[in-house]
């Protein structure tokens, strides 16, 4: 997996609070067996106003053309909230979204988009404030991610955001994290030989 | 230092400090259909082993039929799934139960019955209700594909330490109210994501008086108040439980275990960075309104305004949720007509969430118009509920009794709801769609859902 360091790109604006990720991705498109092929079916319930993806709901945010290529997507509290599905990171990369700037994230969607080279970045409710107003008044204007500095830049904006440290490493240096932890067999098989009888 | 069980249990399962995260043994790891196939390929795909399948183990539930055991009963996209699951676990040498076995059942309504999820461990499955273990004093939570492939691997996790919150509820329960009710209330109070980041302990003289089958619900729906975990710590009620169940230990083990699992209690003046209270006295049977699960009410309480709400985000929420569930804000919930009920899910198919329904079934006939499906949590369950005769008691009162799965707690089989439908369900979400595209879902309890069925409306269950 390549890393992860900057992008630049347009967004889309959802302003709402607690989008769960039965939203993102619905029950009847989960019975795959691989991670690609979910884009199509991103918010079908707000996107399509009929069950076969036919016809576009024209309000949705996603079919407006002014959004149209947009890559980052705005949210507002508790984005990606309920179940534990990663078809909900793998549905937004597969439509072509790298980055989520919410006011808040779930912790399972927000741990499934960080092993997805998918960056979620928490702002506060004003900044947010301030990306939504943005896009709203120029729905071209470019929004600048940088993680290695951990800023979001609009127009004359600048925020920081925070991100824990091997989250950081992990989206920069796209590393295997398997591989990673395979290295630390011996402290494994350690920790193994200790353990209550019961457990083992 | 006085310890709180969360720490107890998180200092004797690192493996490894990296920086500010530490490696975190898994003990326990639970898989389904519908989240290990990814995983498992990502493993082939690199010729990697799973490190420990007696750790594993393996049930089909989301994705199967409630009235049919074939795998093909739902079609070929879910049989195809439930096919790789069982090709995955030969391969690995995972321990699976599929339809038609006699351990087979929801995820995590198998773990605890079969005695696999014991005081102490720590437990992930990749599904978001695993916090339903933590009854049983685990730290059990769920994860995501990636994590599961993971844990495959290396039977460990990478994690930071979550913020601790304390939620006690203190007094004893009044009538007629049930695990369900408290853990609506709790939600209600703190809101659908007021744990986020948290793990929760819970605590307090209503707690500490329920069964195990109680608390599992409780902490089943910890996700639903956006705790990472939820847990209540072991005694006796839970040891009384485990005791000769399959996969606990057994003999010398179990002598040692015990005193291990005794020890597993927060200390006096342990830290929590939040607390909360609540009085069991003062809760009410529980109805959601809205459509994210801290949009809860009293049963005899008037449906809300989004004016009630000063935060303009919950206004916000407030005003989408009366419209997709096209309710009118001062109309009680006692006045609104339901059409379909469900009782079963993670959080309440257990044999006392059936007693309970089949004790208020047991007074009626389902009312004209209505569809009510009683769907058990595992094969188990069913055996146990027809030996007590309580599928006669439904099946007489118009309810249909159906074989073992999540059902339409989801809907990923045939098991869902049409447009516009509005459900009384023990399930535990009530997102827009979640039970059918454009349908209506109300959480209750057991109780409240078939009191629900025989009136054709939400009906004070305490009246029954």
């Amino acid at each position: 997996m390549s890393g992860f360091t900057a992008h630049v790109g347009t967004a889309a604006p959802l302003d709402q609070a607690n989008v769960d990720t039965d939203q993102i991705i619905p029950k009847q498109f989960l019975t795959g067996v691989t991670r690609t092929g979910y884009g199509k079916h991103l918010f079908h319930d707000w996107r399509y106003l009929d069950l076969h993806e036919q016809q576009p709901n024209p309000e949705f945010v996603l079919n407006q053309p002014q959004h149209k290529g947009a890559s980052i997507l705005l949210a507002r509290e508790n984005f990606g909230c309920g179940s534990s599905r990663e078809h909900a990171p793998w549905a937004l990369d597969d439509f072509g979204f790298k980055v989520v700037i919410a006011t808040s994230f779930a912790d399972i969607f927000y741990a499934n988009c960080i092993n997805n080279q998918l960056l979620p970045i928490a702002l506060k409710s004003a900044q947010m404030d301030e990306l939504f107003n943005a896009v709203a008044a120029d729905p071209s204007v470019q929004i600048a991610v940088d993680l290695t500095q951990q800023s979001v830049k609009v127009n004359q904006h600048q925020f920081h955001f925070d991100i824990a440290e091997h989250h950081k490493g992990n989206l920069l240096k796209g590393l295997d994290a398997i591989g990673q932890t395979l290295e630390l067999e011996d402290k494994i098989l350690q920790f193994e030989q200790n353990a209550f009888s019961w457990l083992r | 230092m006085a310890l709180s069980l969360y720490d107890k249990i998180w200092q004797a399962h690192v493996v490894d400090q990296l920086g500010e995260d530490s490696l975190v043994y898994i003990d326990r790891h639970l898989i389904h259909e519908v989240t290990s196939p990814q995983a498992f390929a990502g493993l082939n795909e690199k010729n990697r082993k799973v490190r420990a399948p007696q750790k594993t183990f393996a049930t089909m539930d989301h994705s199967i039929s409630t009235r049919s055991l074939a795998l093909d009963a739902c079609g070929p996209d879910n049989q195809l799934q439930l096919q790789t699951l069982v090709k995955n676990c030969q391969q690995h040498n995972i321990e699976l139960f599929p339809v038609g076995h006699q351990k087979q059942g929801i995820v995590h309504v198998i773990g605890p019955e079969l005695g696999i999820i014991q005081p102490g461990m720590t437990v992930v499955c990749g599904d978001s209700h695993t916090a339903t273990h933590g009854a049983f004093g685990a730290l059990a939570f769920g994860i995501g594909t990636s994590q599961v492939e993971h844990v495959l691997a290396t039977q460990t996790l990478k994690q930071s330490k979550a913020k601790s919150m304390l939620v006690r509820v203190d007094s004893s329960l009044p009538t007629g109210i049930t695990a369900k009710d408290i853990i609506l209330a709790i939600i209600g109070k703190i809101g659908h994501a007021g744990a986020t980041g948290h793990v929760i302990e819970y605590a307090g003289q209503a707690i500490q008086a329920l069964s195990m089958e109680e608390r599992m619900t409780i902490c089943n729906m910890s996700i639903e108040a956006g705790a990472k975990a939820g847990f209540i710590a072991p005694d006796e009620t839970t040891f009384a439980y485990l005791k000769g169940r399959e996969y606990a230990p057994q003999g010398e083990q179990w002598q040692q275990a015990i005193a291990y699992w005794q020890t597993l209690k927060s200390d006096e003046g342990a830290h929590f960075d939040t607390i909360v209270t609540l009085n069991a006295q003062d809760i009410s049977p529980q109805v959601t309104w809205g459509t994210n699960p801290g949009q809860v009410i009293g049963v005899n309480s008037p449906i809300p305004a989004p004016q009630d709400f000063s935060d303009p985000i919950e206004r916000e929420s407030a005003i989408k949720a009366l419209k997709y569930m096209d309710l009118t804000p001062g109309v009680k919930l006692t006045d609104v007509a339901i059409n379909n009920v469900f009782i079963g899910s993670c959080t309440n198919s257990r044999i006392e969430d059936l007693r309970a329904a089949a004790q208020i079934a047991k007074k009626g006939k389902v009312a004209a118009g209505v569809t009510a499906i009683v769907v058990p949590g595992s094969v188990k369950v069913k055996q146990q509920a027809e030996q007590e005769n309580l599928h006669t008691i439904f099946i007489e009162a118009g309810f249909e009794w159906r074989l073992p799965g999540c059902s339409m707690c989801l809907g990923m089989n045939d098991d869902i709801l049409k447009q516009g439908d509005r459900c009384a369900s023990t399930s535990n979400r009530n997102f827009e769609g979640r039970q059918g595209r454009g349908a209506r879902t109300h959480l209750v309890s057991p109780a409240m859902a078939a009191a629900a069925a025989l009136k054709g409306h939400f009906a004070d269950v305490r009246e029954f």
